[in-house]
């Protein structure tokens, strides 16, 4: 056991941190999100060519860097401490993971290349706002050999531009956890309509996709028809434990803004960060981020443990308790950090020249995307009190 | 980074489980899950001699390098070690003081002779160390201290004398290591100094303070004129400031696993509650119980981090934050705990303010945010050491 990162973790790290100061800065964020497509396609480019982030978790034989989760928690501290405008989230949490687990050869070695090389990928499943095994409404009749798909899906991170879709349809007249089926789908195929919607938080897109009799094979199966909402769980809590890595960059970033700014800031003849009543609340906002940074290291860790085929079994079984507590943690850490800004900016951090309010749309809506905190606690009340969920 | 247990470390847990379950029996078996924070003036002779067990067993100072003569066991085998221990119910340590911030201490500022002389006795659990820091005026603002010592006329003993206050366990202890200004008219962190005094002297007096729990488990202790040898001085004349505060670093070291156990046992007593008496159902109560586990989770994680840095005493992020993050979380538990019982919390076990577990968790708990650095002052030390803003004037 050594609960530290490596030397090459460092670096990873410093790098990642130095090429988004500059390549996602204020600036930077704020043409991305007055784009109708939320991101700067050229930055994508770098992101995947030049530095490799898709690629990074990709084991070799795909085409990939064969790096772990860790590796990767430690780019998405750094994008989400910057804001990273760019599809980098769902393709590396959502539908890499997917794919990583996904036991059809056929269909890993085409996509995880594709991702490999900059293709941008996401995930659809839920019909309803949601993440048990019911929000999954969409349809897979059998048809001709293979199947017609045909649903809608609400909130798809990234689901506007992103050109491999991972979705989960169930069999008709199935129910529950029975029946979920996991297809990979180009998102420019005939009978898929995707709409942007506008979002709150402009930093980061949702889509709403809809499929119309869509026509897919045996060959685009992730896993066995019907059997895959283990794979969907799992992929959703290795996703969350990724989003709290992003929160707690976002919270590290809210917290230096303010004090920056309270360490500049002139009132009553002497700096407002020399005031015990700041200080104090920007050290609750320094144990609130630690503790999530420890959640959601921890939970990286075992993410990895569970996408390696040879993992841990042990460490990998504590995957949902690990992902919730990094979610509970993270979440409210990074909202908190990020209204704490607001507050202690006083009246600029209500501006939109200032970044906080940028900060605070983001964690609100990272909240949000995968389970609230109050979902997650209740998950794991229901675990600790040996209930099923 | 890395975390998990080889084949190898779950043989290594068989072993201590094995020999603490045979251990933790006869006259050690009431000791079971006794003698923990807010418990800690129970059985204690019992407790010492458990603690001579433990040395026959090498359970004493497993983290200790060999050359101190402990087991320089990795960081996974300690956690495994905290683990097993309380998770077996093993009572509360008396040689904790001892094991965990006098031996790092020596081993990293002592003289080879301090070292020969001290340590053997504490891994052997029969030596028994508290602590002489806080006194009346010099709580918060510890470098306020004004205990005084000198040296005697020949030169071969410090003369001691002042009060300490909220000392644990110094009515028990053999060795209690004081922080006293050695160069008159010195003021603040200035001119102190870090002694090792003898306890069994009639020049010191023990007077135990009555609790909010109605026990007593700290100390007032007067000095009047208390002697120690010249030569029991860790570090020179002057350093015992920078002494002082590294050893608050060592606080902050593998034993927090064992206290998180303690705290681990504690949450399942109250979920047990929650689901005897119908709280599992509360959906408010639902979501604390579930906050508090994660939040156990997250101080363990925390440690975790601590452990995996170097333990040269420094304080990093994670260090700094630990002791505002366990007493926030513990006092929070408690309250839980009453919520919880509900009606059942108001009655009492027994007369003489006999207490339960919880109710005396629920009492102990407001301890946390009070020793060893209020959460202010915790506080504090986060805003100005770790996030670089401007200190608070100081007089």
């Amino acid at each position: 056991m050594e609960f530290a990162f490596n030397e090459e973790q460092l670096m990873i790290q410093d790098s990642a941190a130095r090429f988004l100061a500059q390549a996602s800065d204020s600036h930077a964020v704020r043409a991305a999100m007055a784009r109708a497509d939320g991101h700067d396609l050229a930055l994508w480019q770098r992101i995947s060519d030049e530095l490799c982030w898709p690629a990074l978790m990709i084991p070799e034989r795909f085409g990939g860097l064969g790096l772990g989760f860790v590796e990767l928690a430690i780019l998405l501290e750094q994008s989400g401490r910057h804001l990273l405008c760019a599809p980098l989230f769902a393709t590396t949490c959502l539908a890499t993971p997917a794919l990583l687990l996904a036991s059809n050869p056929a269909v890993q070695d085409l996509w995880l290349g594709a991702i490999a090389s900059g293709a941008t990928a996401t995930l659809a499943f839920a019909s309803q706002a949601g993440l048990e095994a019911d929000s999954v409404q969409a349809l897979a009749e059998p048809c001709d050999g293979g199947y017609r798909l045909r649903g809608s899906y609400v909130h798809v991170i990234d689901g506007g531009q992103a050109q491999l879709l991972i979705v989960a349809a169930r069999a008709p007249g199935s129910q529950g956890e029975a029946g979920i089926s996991l297809f990979a789908l180009p998102a420019d195929g005939a009978g898929v309509v995707r709409t942007a919607l506008p979002t709150l938080d402009q930093t980061r897109r949702l889509a709403r996709i809809e499929l119309h009799d869509v026509q897919v094979t045996p060959a685009q199966l992730l896993t066995e028809a019907g059997q895959g909402w283990t794979l969907l769980r799992d992929v959703l809590h290795i996703a969350a434990i990724g989003l709290a890595a992003e929160q707690v960059g976002g919270a590290q970033q809210a917290l230096d803004l303010t004090l920056a700014y309270t360490a500049e800031r002139r009132q009553f003849g002497r700096t407002i960060a020399s005031f015990q009543a700041i200080k104090h609340r920007c050290a609750d906002l320094m144990l609130q981020l630690e503790c999530a940074r420890s959640a959601a290291w921890y939970a990286a860790c075992v993410a990895q443990e569970r996408l390696d085929p040879a993992g841990d079994a042990v460490v990998a079984g504590e995957l949902s308790e690990a992902a919730a507590t990094a979610q509970i943690h993270a979440s409210e850490a990074f909202f908190n950090s990020a209204a704490e800004s607001i507050q202690l900016h006083g009246g600029v951090g209500f501006t939109w020249e200032y970044d906080p309010h940028l900060y605070f749309k983001r964690a609100r809506a990272s909240e949000q995307l995968l389970g609230s905190p109050a979902l997650h606690r209740e998950r794991l009340a229901a675990q600790l009190f040996g209930e099923s969920l | 980074m890395k975390i998990g247990f080889s084949a190898d470390d779950e043989v290594f847990r068989a072993e201590v489980a094995h020999w603490l379950a045979e251990h933790l029996q006869g006259e050690f078996a009431p000791l079971r899950f006794r003698g923990g924070p807010g418990d800690e003036h129970s059985f204690p002779q019992e407790r010492k001699a458990w603690e001579r067990q433990l040395a026959d067993g090498g359970w004493i100072g497993v983290g200790w390098s060999e050359a101190d003569g402990g087991r320089g066991l990795s960081l996974t085998r300690q956690v495994i070690f905290h683990e097993e221990y309380a998770r077996a119910g093993g009572p509360g340590r008396m040689g904790h003081i001892g094991e965990g911030l006098v031996g790092p201490t020596l081993a990293a500022f002592g003289s080879p002779a301090q070292k020969q002389r001290f340590l053997p006795g504490i891994l052997a659990g029969t030596q028994f160390w508290c602590q002489g820091y806080s006194e009346p005026g010099a709580g918060s603002d510890l470098a306020n201290v004004q205990t005084r010592a000198r040296l005697d006329d020949s030169g071969e003993h410090w003369l001691i004398s002042g009060q300490k206050v909220w000392t644990s366990l110094a009515h028990e202890a053999d060795w209690c290591f004081v922080l006293a200004r050695t160069e008159p008219g010195s003021r603040g962190h200035h001119g102190l100094s870090f002694l090792l005094v003898p306890m069994d002297q009639a020049q010191i007096r023990v007077q135990p303070i009555q609790q909010m729990t109605g026990t007593s488990e700290f100390n007032e202790v007067f000095f009047d004129q208390a002697r120690t040898a010249a030569d029991n001085m860790i570090g020179a004349p002057g350093e015992g400031w920078k002494i002082a505060m590294a050893l608050l670093g060592f606080e902050r070291g593998a034993s927090t696993l064992g206290q998180q156990m303690q705290f681990h046992n504690e949450l399942q007593e109250v979920i047990a509650v929650a689901r005897r008496n119908g709280a599992a159902r509360d959906p408010l109560l639902r979501q604390r119980i579930a906050q508090a586990w994660a939040g156990l989770k997250v101080l363990r994680y925390n440690s975790l981090r601590m452990l995996s840095g170097p333990q040269d005493g420094s304080l990093r992020r994670e260090a700094m934050i630990y002791k505002l993050a366990w007493s926030t979380w513990h006092a929070e538990l408690g309250k839980l705990a009453m919520d919880v019982l509900g009606d059942e919390a108001e009655v009492l076990e027994g007369e003489s303010y006999q207490l339960s577990r919880l109710q005396a968790l629920f009492l102990f708990s407001r301890a946390d945010t009070l020793y060893g650095g209020s959460n202010e002052i915790q506080r504090n030390i986060i805003a100005e050491r770790a996030l670089g803003m401007p200190r608070e004037a100081r007089a």
